[in-house]
């Protein structure tokens, strides 16, 4: 396998600092340890798309000449970062008149690129290049009978379907259930959890949530379990005031893949960043602890 | 009740827009449409929106600048990129909607203190200038600049619970190399002229 640079974007320092301490130990476990990738910047998100197309291609193209320059392929577990850095590194390896431009502005800044870098998702490759025999074979603690509804969202795995499919994806599912787990048939997987929109037109960011965590319920689910930060956060944070708004008890955990995987591996639960969720994992416990079966 | 003509003239239209979006980046293929609706159908915003994505496409295609361009459907849009993968012409839907937000800020057409053009544009300066976003100073300006401050103290639960499990900070982030940002920053910009 190659060498990654571990980027994590500025959820993963901040909202979202389990998914970097469970992300992190996973790959060790595994025999792959992770390196961040120095001096990093933001990739600018959905952002800079919407303000300055030019730029949005520039800030990626500092990072993922930063990767090169280590001989290094970036490892992005925020579906954002994730999605931005691959898209912007497709177009400057184009070779289209306005790529060309950008790449010379680079260079010019001290940031020379040249288009080597590639950019994957760690679902990717740990369920795609690592693959499920290998983790199979280090699961110590099996998840026996946690039901598991695996949410992909948006951006991990459109519009780029070079490892699963954009409507029916199964890697997640597959993982889930080679760490002993039961996904549930989550049929709201790749829905769309509005992303920003619970902090700008929030009454349509809490319906799309709603209907997530609903679904989530109907299926029996004991936990979610998220690829991307920015899910995380409006699934778990604005739970309260969905289930308000909506008076329907949809109260269930939402936790990092990675959390679920560390536990797996046999990590210390201490080490996985439990305890920043802010929705009660009793029941999840339970379930842990009983194999399953609620006690 | 007032009953006002809803259809334009040609003379009315803007010939020259179809043109103008289809030299933007990942715009392209946007004549190719055959106003299938798939798009339409896909998002899971149309339901709030005033104009569904085929019609945006369809208003792009003949000339509509003004509706597209005011429209709240490209703001709605969240990038989820479902209409993208699924658009039998292969349009890039999502770039389209992108491409539509860029000249409405540019032409300054859309609703005063409207938060999300204006969370773009805020988060943009942060990066440009300390290469990285601060979640909380972005969201303290944007409230600033936008909602009245009011509206702040209805986020405190969440910003509470976030403090309580250590997921929030005050901190400034910033990169070192900070020089080389803004030589990046000038270079493109002098480019872009």
């Amino acid at each position: 396998m190659k060498d990654y640079a571990y980027f994590p974007g500025c959820s993963l320092k901040e909202n979202s600092k389990h998914y970097e301490e469970s992300i992190l130990p996973v790959f060790k476990a595994i025999g792959h340890p992770l390196e961040e990738l120095e001096d990093w910047n933001c990739c600018g998100a959905t952002a800079y798309f919407s303000v300055d197309n030019d730029m949005a291609a520039a800030v990626c193209g500092r990072n993922l000449s930063l990767a090169e320059k280590q001989g290094k392929d970036i490892l992005a577990p925020c579906a954002g970062c994730y999605l931005t850095l691959k898209k912007s590194n497709l177009f400057l390896q184009s070779g289209a008149p306005e790529a060309k431009k950008i790449l010379g502005d680079l260079k010019r800044s001290g940031c020379e690129y040249q288009g080597r870098s590639v950019v994957k998702h760690p679902l990717e490759v740990l369920v795609r290049e690592i693959g499920l025999d290998v983790i199979r074979k280090k699961v110590v603690r099996k998840l026996t009978g946690l039901k598991v509804a695996c949410y992909y969202g948006c951006q991990v795995v459109r519009p780029y379907t070079d490892f699963d499919d954009p409507d029916h994806p199964t890697s997640l599912d597959a993982l889930m259930e080679a760490l002993g787990a039961e996904p549930v048939d989550y049929s709201a997987k790749t829905r769309c959890c509005g992303g920003l929109l619970t902090g700008t037109i929030e009454n349509v960011g809490l319906r799309l949530n709603h209907l997530l965590l609903k679904e989530a319920k109907r299926k029996g689910a004991d936990v979610i379990v998220t690829v991307c930060p920015l899910c995380l956060f409006n699934l778990e944070l604005f739970q309260d005031k969905i289930i308000k708004t909506y008076k329907e008890d949809v109260r269930i955990p939402i936790l990092f893949f990675s959390q679920l995987m560390g536990l797996a591996l046999g990590l210390s639960r201490d080490d996985l960043g439990f305890s920043r969720s802010t929705i009660p994992l009793d029941a999840f416990w339970a379930k842990i602890r009983n194999g399953g079966q609620n006690v | 009740m007032d009953i006002q003509r809803k259809v334009k003239y040609e003379h009315e239209l803007d010939p020259g827009f179809l043109a103008k979006i289809k030299r933007l980046s990942h715009c392209e293929e946007i004549d190719r449409c055959i106003q299938c609706g798939t798009c339409s159908s896909s998002c899971p915003m149309s339901v709030y929106m005033d104009h569904p994505p085929r019609q945006i496409i369809g208003f792009i295609k003949n000339g509509y600048r003004e509706e597209a361009l005011s429209s709240f459907t490209v703001w709605l849009c969240s990038s989820c990129y479902t209409c993208q993968v699924r658009c039998p012409a292969k349009i890039k839907i999502t770039d389209v909607m992108y491409a539509l937000k860029r000249e409405a800020i540019e032409n300054k057409i859309y609703p005063h203190r409207f938060s999300i053009p204006l969370l773009d544009k805020e988060m943009t300066k942060l990066i440009a200038r300390d290469g990285r976003n601060s979640e909380m100073r972005l969201i303290l300006r944007l409230y600033l600049k936008s909602f009245k401050p009011f509206n702040l103290l209805k986020m405190t639960p969440l910003g509470l619970k976030l403090m309580k499990t250590g997921r929030m900070s005050l901190k400034r982030n910033r990169i070192k190399g900070r020089k080389q940002l803004r030589a990046l920053v000038k270079a493109i910009k002098e480019n872009g002229k």
